[in-house]
């Protein structure tokens, strides 16, 4: 009786181990063989391809992480909240983001009589750029040139048919035309083409702005004809093809050339003495009539001013960083903020526990913002004296010197504010361009003393 | 009673064959000895491996030398412990992608520095003759980036 007892234990008991031996010998098998498989070649590419889905059966791990761009994540000061609104025939969209201008009405004041202050929310993901800038507030208030196409689509294919195969003929023909007539040349967000060559999958630039932004700066430093495609190392290219769009400009002259204003420099205050130079005004501000401007987010020049772009660590480092898909490393094609992603993107230089990395980044954007928001206070109040000043008889030197002293105290403080890190980027920078601000602000409050 | 021995050493012959087959397979040897190529046997260690070749310490200290501490017992539990959890969380594949060392292993690396540097450390100002303290400032000697 005993005995077959015995057996049947023994036999349950090694089918057991065989069964766990042999899973575990499957699963060394797998890994092994994870290390092989390293690229698809599924369809040709060709340079007359942006549909990304193409590109996707090539680059299934890039693809799937490019469509994830979708997810609406907030951080404490960034990302983006998905919020509910009822779709109009004018508006389709039944999610947006949340409005910046409700969270602080000071930014109204700032943008009086400006498009930004009728409509500005928080950017969400690369997936919605062209869907969000189509059907912004914004675009009912002016009419805007389709230089916007410029980054808010894939534009280089479209750029190429509009100018017969040349790329910068194609952009001056788009930036002169209105955006709803431009609007149905495109089809696509930001693409795969946009940023590699479709040949071998290199980096490159195909924005004009940039191509030409990068010559004229590089040529005030005496490199002359600087070329970034020839010229740019790979390291530079994980900045530059980000640069290409996440920069400060403006557009020029009549023909509404999209331009980066860098020949001065790519500091705020260098940026600020090429407007003064040219004279160039986005705006009359409605309440105090000051010749404005609006910087739009420099993250490409801020971050040249930060410890990381001295360190040589790019924007796809931290944005885009390296992730394990079985053996391979797959850069990361969901394009978000580094809080959410710690341990890829800063635990590979940073050996600290991942609240303790967040802790140090919350100090240095909890201390940005706090200044923000003193000089934000400040310019507040400056409007509210330069409008008095107008009725009240103050003096026209008075009032012009306040006027341009609000320009200027705006144009800093909105280059603080616009920039997409709350000051991570080049904390000390982010401080003194503040600092500036203020003391523009102080001189155009003084001015007003003397009536 | 011998009809069930046999039985019992079939079933334990089938999963010694298994299992011999599998540690073979898997390089499971390699592991015993200092070689440090057995450490990059999974590719999870591939950038670590790489980084080391191109450390200062390359031709003088392998892998064993800085994370696994002195005294034959000492080291091949370490080794034990090591193996049994990496290849654990491997097999699972539940774990971050660019890996943190415990506290433990973060420790025995730490004491390992003085194996070879007492000498030197013991005679210099404050700081350089603490066990364990070298990290905090010489923490990518060993796989600078």
């Amino acid at each position: 009786m005993k005995s077959p007892r015995l057996i049947f234990m023994t036999a349950a008991v090694a089918a057991l181990a065989a069964a766990g031996v042999t899973a575990l010998l499957v699963n060394i098998f797998e890994r092994k063989q994870e290390a092989r498989e390293t690229s698809f070649r599924v369809v040709e590419l060709n340079d007359e391809i942006d549909d990304a889905a193409v590109w996707g059966k090539n680059f299934p791990f890039q693809y799937d992480s490019y469509l994830r761009t979708v997810d609406q994540t907030r951080t404490r000061y960034g990302g983006s909240e998905a919020i509910q609104r009822t779709p109009t025939g004018a508006d389709p969209r039944s999610i947006v983001a949340q409005s910046r201008l409700e969270e602080d009405p000071r930014l109204k004041t700032m943008w009086n009589g400006y498009a930004f202050a009728v409509d500005f929310r928080e950017e969400r993901g690369h997936a919605y750029m062209l869907e969000d800038q189509t059907f912004t507030e914004r675009q009912n208030v002016v009419t805007q040139p389709g230089t916007c196409m410029h980054c808010h689509a894939s534009v280089y294919l479209p750029y190429k048919r509009l100018g017969r195969g040349d790329l910068i003929a194609g952009f001056e023909a788009m930036n002169k035309m209105p955006y709803k007539e431009a609007r149905p040349l495109v089809e696509h967000p930001v693409t795969c083409i946009d940023c590699h060559d479709p040949s071998n999958m290199k980096l490159r630039v195909t924005r004009p702005g940039f191509i030409e932004g990068m010559r004229e700066y590089k040529a005030a430093q005496g490199v002359p004809n600087y070329d970034v495609n020839a010229s740019a190392t790979h390291q530079e290219m994980r900045s530059f093809v980000c640069g290409q769009c996440h920069v400060e400009y403006y557009f020029k002259g009549s023909e509404k050339r999209l331009t980066y204003p860098w020949t001065k420099g790519l500091k705020a205050d260098e940026i600020l003495s090429y407007y003064e130079e040219n004279g160039f005004k986005d705006w009359t501000h409605a309440d105090t009539g000051a010749p404005a401007l609006k910087a739009q987010h420099p993250e490409f020049e801020m971050w040249n001013q930060g410890i990381h772009a001295k360190s040589g660590v790019t924007c796809a480092d931290c944005h885009m960083p390296y992730v394990r898909q079985g053996a391979m490393k797959v850069t990361d094609h969901h394009v978000r903020s580094p809080l959410l992603n710690i341990n890829n993107s800063c635990q590979v230089c940073h050996n600290w526990p991942e609240q303790e990395l967040l802790d140090r980044v919350h100090t240095i954007q909890d201390r940005t913002y706090k200044m923000r928001n003193t000089a934000m206070d400040a310019l507040v109040e400056l409007i509210g004296d330069l409008k008095l000043a107008r009725s009240n008889g103050t003096s026209v030197t008075a009032v012009t010197a306040a006027q341009a002293s609000q320009r200027r105290a705006q144009f800093l403080l909105d280059f603080i504010e616009a920039e997409n890190s709350m000051g991570f980027h080049a904390p000390q920078e982010a401080m003194r361009i503040l600092g500036l601000s203020i003391e523009h602000t102080r001189q155009g409050q003084r001015a007003l003393l003397v009536r | 009673m011998t009809k069930w021995l046999v039985v019992v050493a079939v079933f334990a012959g089938l999963v010694m064959g298994i299992g011999g087959y599998t540690f073979i397979y898997a390089k499971g040897a390699s592991y015993l000895t200092n070689d440090p190529a057995a450490c990059a046997n999974c590719h999870v260690m591939n950038d670590y491996y790489v980084k080391w070749q191109r450390s200062s310490h390359r031709s003088v200290a392998v892998c064993n030398d800085c994370h696994t501490p002195t005294g034959f017992l000492q080291k091949y539990m370490t080794k034990a412990s090591n193996g049994f959890w990496h290849s654990f969380y491997f097999t699972t594949g539940n774990f971050p992608d660019n890996i943190q060392i415990t506290p433990g292993n973060r420790t025995v690396a730490a004491d390992a520095c003085l194996k070879c540097h007492e000498p030197l450390t013991r005679s210099m100002s404050p700081g350089h003759d603490t066990p364990g303290s070298c990290l905090k400032c010489h923490g990518k000697i060993g796989h600078p980036q």
